[in-house]
């Protein structure tokens, strides 16, 4: 074999790598990227019906009801201008508080009820998950804009 | 008093890594012996100090000095004294004394160490690292500051974050900054190459065990990392592809990466300029790291500080360190011209594909980690990429770098021959693809990315065999087993422990058992033919915390094997919850009990889970990072003053 073939060969395999890479990414990317919405957008009907995504606020307090039964739990999240309803069945994370942020991944039923697959609150007391913050910003500066017309 | 005395050591040290940087440097381009000179000593000095500046830090948190800012945030007089002297890094500035201290202590080990290198290229490499070293410096001493004092001294400090509690913090992240840190030699040595010109197999010879040390000790930071996860942080799982986690791999498969470039490069002479990019690229990963991390972009557990200033000062250093380096590398990587062909079917071949699949891997990580931060900068919307495009992504890439991990080793350097390599693999993969279709069934039930997992696994394992067979038959019998380089032993049993790790997390993967219920006292549950039984819990007192204690019977057959202890802490400073499960370990199986929430009436939510051969993942770690040390023990590397210095004339006549 040439050396210029041999040459072209290598290439060859190093631009095939890279483009099932890129096949692999992008297929994954459609199907595994989260958005985030707030519980505004959600009531705005911004959310999507049929693909998971992730909710975050503050959980509302007095909102956190266990099924007496199994491990299901419902509880509230806001961002202070809209709420809704999460159900989850599972364990909390020891972060999990009313009137703490919270963040929940998972997918809107038809009811209007965000069935969670997993909820995550972060490890530290004064810590608010970066999107529960997002969340509640979003929705005071909508208030503060409705309030001076 | 010890404070002020550690910030002046450390200003102290800024003005000696300023003259290491600097003068050894122009002395290497001048032609004066002099100042190259000036590196050794330089390099001991500024380590003395930077050790005097670490020594002042520990001191006051063994004194509980709570009028140093940074340990009244860190400790506690409560704390235990071997956790207050880990909480020296348990925090952002602490953790960046430990990275210079660590930076002080390689470039102390080069300057003692490099007895058979020119001096010009001593100079220049230490000369390197002094630049590297003052960026850290001026970090510190600008933005983070870990001496500062209070004006109002608190009477008790805020206490280290509880999940920092525990052993793990103790060895896990030196483990890992040395890994880390460890890359900055070889990107040192590639600069110098890069500077002087000069790339031959000596400075090949005389990179590789200084890569290698870096990697086994990033291989050992994450295999701990990975551990404490799993244990500490009660859900089950040991890698969450967490950005910070994915800051620690991405060094690490370029690491891998560059130890096999670097093997090329010394015994064939090619692949000079790719491995002089990898050199670059592993250290700029492990800045990237160090920025991802300890600049607050990415909110979790890892990030002490979000304070703006602090990344935008990583930041400037990266676009430096990594723009100057590059900008060096378009300069003079045409003047490195690689000598050498090689056949399409050779070992460079199946080296060049394990660093193309290494490489492509990283970036898709690298895509993963970053592309969240970049939409959300760019104001596009907040999104997260999870897990499953990690799973989805890195595995397939995985698949065809284990099958030609198995091949590599039998294939001969320059030229080898494909029949001759199908032919001496044919029994292997015979005996994989049986082994692979067959295993899944006694181990619990057929998937078939089981069997293709396990086929792989079986295929490394099985050609690492055939390969020291045919060697011993080559070399004349078994006394010639104890005749072979330390290397090579090293290379195949890092390969076993490849194999071993895939094991793990194949057939934990694969065939474990995740229960979640509500447990009263006396109710039983059933696992992986084992049988769980909640006895009780009772309050039990901590140092400073306060613990529910729960009281779990694990039996199996009616018989007894042993009480497991979960516990749910609040510690007192923090009113931070906390779980710490309660493991039964097992060469073949782990049995993992975490409690959750009270659910009211006596009753708790609890987490159980039966993760067969689970322990194969951090066993295959210490394997691949033993292959490593065994490498580093190699007698090619001690080898004499006189044949380096031969090689070199060598090399400067050519």
């Amino acid at each position: 074999m040439k050396p210029r073939h041999k040459r072209l060969a290598l290439i060859g395999g190093g631009l095939a790598a890279l483009a099932v890479a890129a096949a692999l990414v992008l297929n994954a990317f459609q199907s595994n990227l989260v958005f985030f919405f707030s519980p505004s957008q959600i009531a705005a009907g911004e959310a999507p019906r049929d693909r998971a995504f992730r909710v975050g606020g503050l959980v509302q307090a007095g909102s956190v009801k266990r099924n007496p039964e199994g491990l299901t739990v419902n509880f509230v999240v806001t961002d202070t201008a809209k709420d809704i309803t999460v159900v989850y069945t599972g364990s909390l994370p020891d972060l999990f508080r009313e009137g703490k942020g919270v963040v929940a991944q998972g997918k809107l039923g038809a009811d209007g009820v965000f069935r969670a697959t997993e909820v995550l609150a972060k490890h530290d007391e004064n810590y608010m998950p970066p999107d529960a913050q997002h969340a509640l910003e979003q929705a005071q500066k909508a208030q503060k804009s409705l309030r001076t017309p | 008093m010890i404070a002020e005395l550690g910030h002046f050591c450390l200003i102290l040290a800024l003005c000696v890594a300023l003259a290491q940087g600097l003068l050894p440097l122009a002395g290497a381009v001048r032609g004066n012996a002099r100042w190259i000179a000036f590196a050794r000593p330089a390099a001991a000095a500024q380590f003395v100090l930077v050790a005097l500046a670490f020594i002042a830090l520990a001191w006051s948190f063994a004194q509980n000095d709570f009028s140093v800012a940074y340990v009244a945030q860190h400790s506690n007089t409560k704390l235990p004294l071997a956790y207050r002297l880990s909480a020296v890094w348990g925090g952002h500035e602490g953790s960046l004394l430990l990275w210079i201290l660590l930076l002080a202590g390689w470039t102390l080990a080069v300057a003692l160490a490099s007895g058979p290198l020119p001096e010009a290229m001593v100079g220049r490499t230490i000369g390197v690292l002094g630049l590297v070293a003052v960026g850290f410096h001026a970090f510190i001493l600008f933005t983070s500051n870990p001496f500062e004092r209070l004006l109002q001294v608190p009477a008790e400090g805020r206490d280290l974050n509880p999940l920092l509690q525990d052993p793990g913090l103790i060895f896990h992240p030196p483990m890992l900054y040395m890994g880390y840190v460890g890359f900055s030699v070889a990107f040192a040595l590639a600069i110098a190459a890069l500077a002087s010109g000069r790339l031959d197999a000596a400075w090949a010879r005389w990179s590789r065990p200084w890569t290698t040390a870096a990697w086994v000790f990033l291989t050992l930071g994450i295999a701990l990392g990975s551990y404490w996860a799993y244990y500490e942080l009660g859900w089950g799982g040991w890698w969450f592809w967490d950005p910070v986690e994915n800051a620690s791999f991405m060094p690490w498969l370029i690491g891998t990466a560059l130890i096999h470039s670097l093997a090329v490069t010394e015994k064939r002479g090619v692949l000079k300029n790719w491995t002089l990019l990898l050199a670059i690229t592993a250290f700029s990963l492990s800045l990237l790291g160090t920025f991802l991390v300890r600049s607050g972009v990415l909110t979790s557990v890892h990030a002490f500080a979000t304070d703006p200033r602090r990344g935008i000062f990583i930041l400037l250093l990266l676009v430096l360190v990594i723009g100057a380096s590059l900008v060096l590398f378009a300069v003079r990587a045409p003047r490195v011209a690689s000598g050498g062909a090689f056949d399409l079917v050779s070992r460079e071949t199946f080296l060049l594909a394990n660093n193309v699949l290494l490489t492509v891997a990283c970036a898709t990580v690298f895509l993963g980690t970053l592309y969240p931060l970049a939409v959300d900068a760019l104001g596009m919307g907040k999104i997260s990429v999870g897990p499953p495009y990690f799973n989805a992504v890195f595995g397939p890439l995985m698949v065809p770098l284990l099958f030609l991990v198995a091949l590599g080793p039998h294939a001969a350097w320059r030229s080898a021959s494909l029949a001759e390599l199908l032919a001496r693999s044919r029994v292997a993969f015979a005996f994989a693809v049986i082994g692979g279709l067959a295993l899944p069934f006694a181990l619990g039930g057929f998937s078939p990315l089981v069997a293709l997992g396990l086929f792989l696994v079986l295929w490394i394992i099985a050609c690492t065999f055939l390969q020291v067979r045919s060697r011993v038959a080559l070399r004349g019998g078994a006394p010639a087993l104890l005749r072979q380089p330390a290397g090579y032993w090293g290379m195949h049993l890092a390969h076993l422990g490849l194999a071993v790790c895939v094991f793990g997390v194949v057939v934990s993967k694969g065939y474990e058992t995740e229960k979640e219920v509500r447990m009263a006292q006396g109710d039983t549950l059933a696992i992986g033919g084992y049988s769980l039984r909640l006895v009780g819990m009772r309050e039990a007192p901590g140092p400073n915390y306060s613990a529910v204690v729960g009281a779990v019977e694990l039996s199996r057959d009616g018989k007894l094997l042993k009480v497991l202890r979960p516990e749910k802490r609040t510690y007192f400073s923090s009113q931070m919850p906390m779980t710490e499960a309660a493991i039964d370990p097992g060469l073949t199986r782990d049995i993992y009990v975490s409690i959750g929430e009270p659910l009211g009436g006596g009753a708790w939510s609890v987490r159980v889970y039966y993760k067969p051969f689970i322990v194969w993942i951090w066993g295959g770690a210490l394997l691949m990072a033993l292959g490593g040390l065994l490498a580093l023990s190699d007698r090619r590397y001690r080898r004499g003053r006189a044949t380096a210095q031969a090689a070199a004339m060598q090399g400067a006549k050519a």
